[in-house]
């Protein structure tokens, strides 16, 4: 730790932060893979969570998910809120007995000493209606703020999950606003730098943060949005159909093209809500629309190699 | 006399689950050693965020030799039936057999079984495994490389260790040998998850509370609850502030913690300008801390009082800063929101309900808020409301479920209401009605007694219950979905609390006109088929067509819910008010039991036509009960009774009724004509009385009858020889029946 310059330590660095956790999960065994490179509303939806945690092979993986909700977009207003954020997420497989200790030991390793601050694993059950997954866990409370998500995944896309898969999800901000003990995320330093040499992150996002909140709210074209909506039904039915090997079903060979698909569709409904314009009751009825195309994704992959054919 | 420790160590146990699941493993250990015939002096248990414990005492350390007379075949009776006894039975011939003697059916066999009883540690390892694998916890998960395989273990979260120990107190135990899932029972455990994470072995409970007390776990949850509590108050003391006591989050937050720390954070002043009860909530519901009062002003504080899990290394000042940052985080979001509400008026939010449905096919909030309106203002003049003031109080009652505030915290919803009312200037009773028309919520809430809060209050539960009733949906059993038990006792009690006299059955009946009213659009004469049939009728250019659209659109124009009972479902509307009135009679039956009346005189009372005046009822059932109490009461029911009887027998006899008047003429003993004349006398006398609603007088003039009844069942012969003479007889008897039900069906009283 006293070997990592300034600029990378945790405590003064967003980036460093990122880092850190990097190195850790990695000197645990993790893959270190880079964000996917599509619209999400979480780390889960990246499909080194949401198939990886699908069938019986190991699968150990860390990664950053920048993630997008349209509806917590506040213009660059409010100190917390962000349309576009980052999530470390890690995701374990089968989940190791000495989880917990692990994750502890991760805290510690970006400046969160256990015996200063009280740690405390609170009652939240996961459960994503969109993705057709639940399981039982905590968030992770430091001295009163949520700082993890911490899950034991029962069943992801309607699959049961063979073994169980345990996943963590670290806020960056808010755990970063933490360490750094800053009360406005736009003050966050990013790059560790002093002076001149000082990048913050409203000067990476402030203005990300105002151009989309306007586009999310008021002028995304809702009419190309539900029109988009349909394709990617569409596409994902069409490519999960084509995909099978054969008339057996045995075998599936698109399972992960299709499921981009499901992302893309599962976007698009984020952005419509955003605009207001799903009224209630159709609200549900995209939330199912999309978790049947996600557990038709999940029956696919579970055909395939790496679901453990 | 041995003793049994379990311990459960696993992951963190959510908090409401923590007291059920104690209470699950001692009943249900205590309950299977009682089944294999191991009683037990006593037993206890505990939970803390990470284990179960359980300490039973006192079990003997083998169960009982059982024996066993099995009977078996008669003697001489087939092979098969001898085999299937020796099988049955474990017997090797039937000279192990005895034989036993009966003169009358013939001499059988019977099998002596004697089964030595186990060491109890073995029954014991028996017991634990599957108790383990059919605990009832309400969710429970499946966790690492065996959850893999069908038939995992499942718990609450991942269970990593368990201690199972047996024997005297004066002995080194001896651990009770079984595996769950690959964990092995033993006698090792760790301590706090921070402070004392090392594992220590353990024999029996004492040292293993102690220990763990040492490792510091405070094992018994309501010693961590006193230790919050005393800690708690002491410290807001000492700063001269007040506790504001919270049972169900001491539950909570003792559930959260092992080593209960009670620190003291501050936020900052400007914060007050919030409801309180909005801070209360935020820091509450989302921080699980505890707020304070100032004596001086009696309002909150700018204080906050936690509970921390460990002694931290620097006092708790980061965990003190650390909460104070999310709460101050969380104030800023709640005053943004209060703020924000502040803006909109009220009635400005009304247009978004027409887009939220309140039940599928009760409709739009939009359409429930109208109804309530409607009856709310029907209601105000009944209890001496300013019907104005109701309408405004009903139109914005429900305004506040779309703040920014009631969002975030329903339980608030009302509460909100009633002070943005406040903030844009509303009538005070309007403002306070607002807050007040979802009392009484339970047994214990306050009811209001404002009129117009009453009449908001009876037109919200009333539309809710004839609402629910009309689409049949109502409670069965323990299913009670939309609390509507609850909507009718909070009529009752605003009904009785503030003695309200009106009629309830006019009110239900008119509660549904614009819910069948709806329904009829709905269903039976869409207003969009009209149209379709006019279109039809124009293109076609039938003349017939057209007249009928315009016959159904006419019917549809015609037609205002509001106002009348849709059209030939006036039957349906009776039906239902008469369903619901029964509900009402159920309920307030319940009400009155609690408070010790007795619940077959609300029958009498309610079994007599027209009864929908709660106040009335429960006034009429009070006199009653007391005139029951008197021997001319115990005297009048028997003879009633009696009276009912025999005419029931000859009603029954004759395959007839014996209504009317009976003949003056045809009397023929003195008895006789008395009876006639007190019924006369009691029947004006009563039926005056409660016409004044004096129903002592109408108990008193009843009384009257009592002599005559009997002098009458004294002397004469009901059946008597001439047929004339006997129907007379008995419709002298029916007119008994018929004089007192000017008070109650008697028949009704048990």
């Amino acid at each position: 730790m006293d070997s990592t310059p300034l600029h990378m330590r945790p405590e003064r660095s967003f980036q460093g932060l990122i880092l850190t956790l990097q190195r850790y999960w990695a000197d645990h065994g993790c893959v270190i893979l880079q964000p996917y490179d599509m619209e999400v509303g979480a780390g889960t939806f990246h499909p080194a969570t949401t198939l990886r945690a699908l069938g019986p092979k190991r699968w150990n993986a860390a990664y950053v998910q920048p993630s997008r909700r349209p509806k917590d977009g506040r213009y660059g207003e409010n100190p917390n809120r962000l349309q576009h954020y980052y999530q470390f997420q890690v995701i374990l497989k089968p989940s190791p007995p000495d989880i917990q200790e692990l994750y502890l030991k991760s805290l510690a390793a970006i400046g969160v000493d256990a015996a200063l601050h009280d740690i405390r694993f609170v009652e939240d059950d996961w459960e994503s209606p969109t993705l057709g997954a639940w399981g039982l866990g905590w968030e992770c409370w430091c001295d009163g703020m949520e700082v993890s998500q911490f899950t034991y995944f029962q069943q992801v896309a309607g699959v049961e999950c063979a073994p169980v898969a345990g996943e963590l999800t670290y806020g960056l901000e808010r755990l970063a606003m933490y360490v750094q003990g800053v009360e406005n995320v736009y003050d966050l330093n990013f790059n560790g730098r002093e002076g001149a040499d000082k990048v913050t992150y409203g000067d990476v996002f402030l203005q990300a943060e105002q151009e989309y909140s306007r586009h999310n709210f008021e002028h995304a074209d809702t009419a190309m949005l539900f029109e988009q909506f349909k394709m990617a039904e569409g596409a994902c039915r069409k490519y999960l159909e084509a995909g099978w090997d054969g008339d057996k079903k045995e075998r599936h060979l698109m399972a992960l093209p299709a499921y981009d698909q499901c992302i893309k569709a599962s976007h698009v409904f984020n952005l419509l809500d955003a605009r207001g314009v799903i009224s209630v009751t159709e609200r549900q009825s995209y939330i199912l629309r999309v978790r049947e195309l996600a557990k038709a994704c999940g029956e696919a992959w579970i055909h395939t190699e790496a679901g453990g054919v | 006399m041995p003793d049994l420790l379990l311990e459960l160590f696993s992951e963190e146990i959510p908090a409401r689950m923590q007291a059920k699941a104690a209470d699950d493993l001692r009943k249900m250990v205590t309950d299977k050693l009682v089944a294999e015939g191991l009683v037990y002096d006593g037993a206890k248990s505990f939970a803390t965020p990470r284990r179960l414990a359980l300490t039973i005492h006192g079990l003997p350390a083998r169960q009982p030799d059982l024996k066993d007379e099995r009977k078996g075949p008669k003697v001489g009776a087939p092979d098969a039936a001898v085999q299937g006894f020796l099988k049955a039975t474990g017997l090797k011939s039937l000279d192990e057999a005895t034989i036993q003697k009966d003169p009358k059916k013939g001499d059988f066999y019977v099998a002596l079984i004697e089964k030595a009883g186990r060491p109890a540690i073995d029954v014991i390892a028996e017991i634990i495994p599957v108790i383990i694998r059919t605990f009832p916890w309400p969710k429970a998960m499946r966790w690492g490389e065996l959850s893999a395989k069908p038939g995992a273990l499942q718990w609450v979260r991942p269970l990593h260790s368990i201690v199972a120990t047996f024997g005297m107190e004066t002995e080194e135990p001896d651990v009770v040998a079984f595996d769950v899932a690959g964990i092995k029972a033993g006698q090792v455990t760790r301590g706090h998850r921070f402070m004392a994470p090392a594992e220590f072995s353990v024999r029996r409970f004492e040292d293993y509370e102690a220990k763990l007390f040492d490792a510091k776990v405070v094992l018994d949850p309501q010693r961590r609850k006193d230790i919050i509590l005393a800690d708690a108050k002491e410290l807001a003391f000492a700063q001269g502030f007040e506790l504001i006591e919270d049972q169900g989050l001491l539950d909570e937050v003792s559930g959260l913690v092992e080593w209960p720390v009670v620190l003291m954070g501050s936020f900052d002043e400007s914060f007050l300008s919030i409801p309180g009860e909005v801070i209360r909530a935020t820091i509450r519901n989302n921080q699980k801390c505890f707020v304070v009062n100032d004596p001086k002003t009696g309002k909150l504080a700018n204080r906050f009082i936690l509970v921390a899990n460990i002694e931290a290394s620097d006092g708790g000042a980061a965990i003190v800063a650390g909460n104070e940052r999310v709460i101050r985080a969380r104030l800023s979001d709640a005053k943004f929101f209060y703020e924000t509400d502040l803006k909109t008026k009220l009635e400005d939010r009304l247009p978004k309900f027409d887009g939220i449905v309140f039940h599928e096919k009760l409709g739009t909030q939009a359409e429930r808020i109208a109804r309530i309106e409607r009856l709310a203002t029907e209601i105000a003049p009944l209890v001496g409301a300013d019907v104005e003031k109701t309408r405004r109080a009903a139109c914005l009652a429900k305004t506040d479920l779309l703040t920014e505030v009631v969002g975030e915290f329903p339980e608030v919803q009302g509460l909100m209401g009633k002070y943005y009312a406040f903030a844009q200037g509303e009538d005070l009773s309007v403002a306070q009605a607002i807050e007040d028309h979802y009392k009484p919520q339970g047994p214990n809430d306050r009811v209001p007694t404002d009129p117009v809060a009453i009449a908001v209050a009876l037109a919200d539960k009333i539309d809710t219950l004839a609402g629910f009733w009309a689409i049949d949906e109502k409670p069965t059993g323990s299913k009670d979905p939309y609390a509507l038990r609850r909507a009718a006792l909070g009529v009752i009690k605003l009904v009785l609390e503030n003695s309200l006299r009106f009629k309830l059955f006019p009110i239900s009946y008119s509660a549904g006109f614009p819910i069948f009213g709806r329904m009829y659009f709905a269903e039976a004469l869409a207003p969009t088929e009209a149209r379709e049939v006019r279109d039809i009728g124009e293109r076609v250019g039938s003349e017939e067509l057209l007249r009928y659209a315009e016959r159904r659109e006419g019917a549809v124009k015609a037609f205002d819910p509001n106002e009348m009972m849709v059209p030939t479902w006036e039957s349906i509307g009776e039906d239902n008010a008469h369903s619901l009135l029964s509900f009402f009679a159920d309920r307030l039956k319940v009400q009155l039991r609690e408070q010790g009346a007795r619940h077959d005189l609300v029958d009498a009372v309610f079994a007599l036509e027209g009864q929908d005046d709660l106040l009335m009822i429960v006034r009429r059932v009070e006199a009653l009960g007391k005139f029951l109490d008197t021997d001319d009461g115990k005297n009048l029911l028997a003879g009633t009774k009696r009276a009912s009887n025999i005419l029931a027998i000859e009603e029954k006899k004759d395959k007839r009724t014996f209504d009317g008047a009976p003949d003056a003429l045809l009397f023929v003993a003195d008895e006789e004509k008395q009876l006639a004349r007190a019924i006369d006398e009691v029947k004006r006398e009563a039926a005056d009385a409660v016409a004044r609603e004096n129903f002592e007088a109408a108990m008193t003039a009843m009384a009257k009858l009592r002599p005559a009844v009997d002098a009458f069942f004294d002397k004469v012969k009901v059946n008597d020889d001439d047929a004339k003479v006997r129907e007379n007889r008995l419709k002298l008897l029916n007119e008994i029946r018929a004089a007192t039900r000017a008070v109650a069906d008697f028949s009704k009283i048990q």
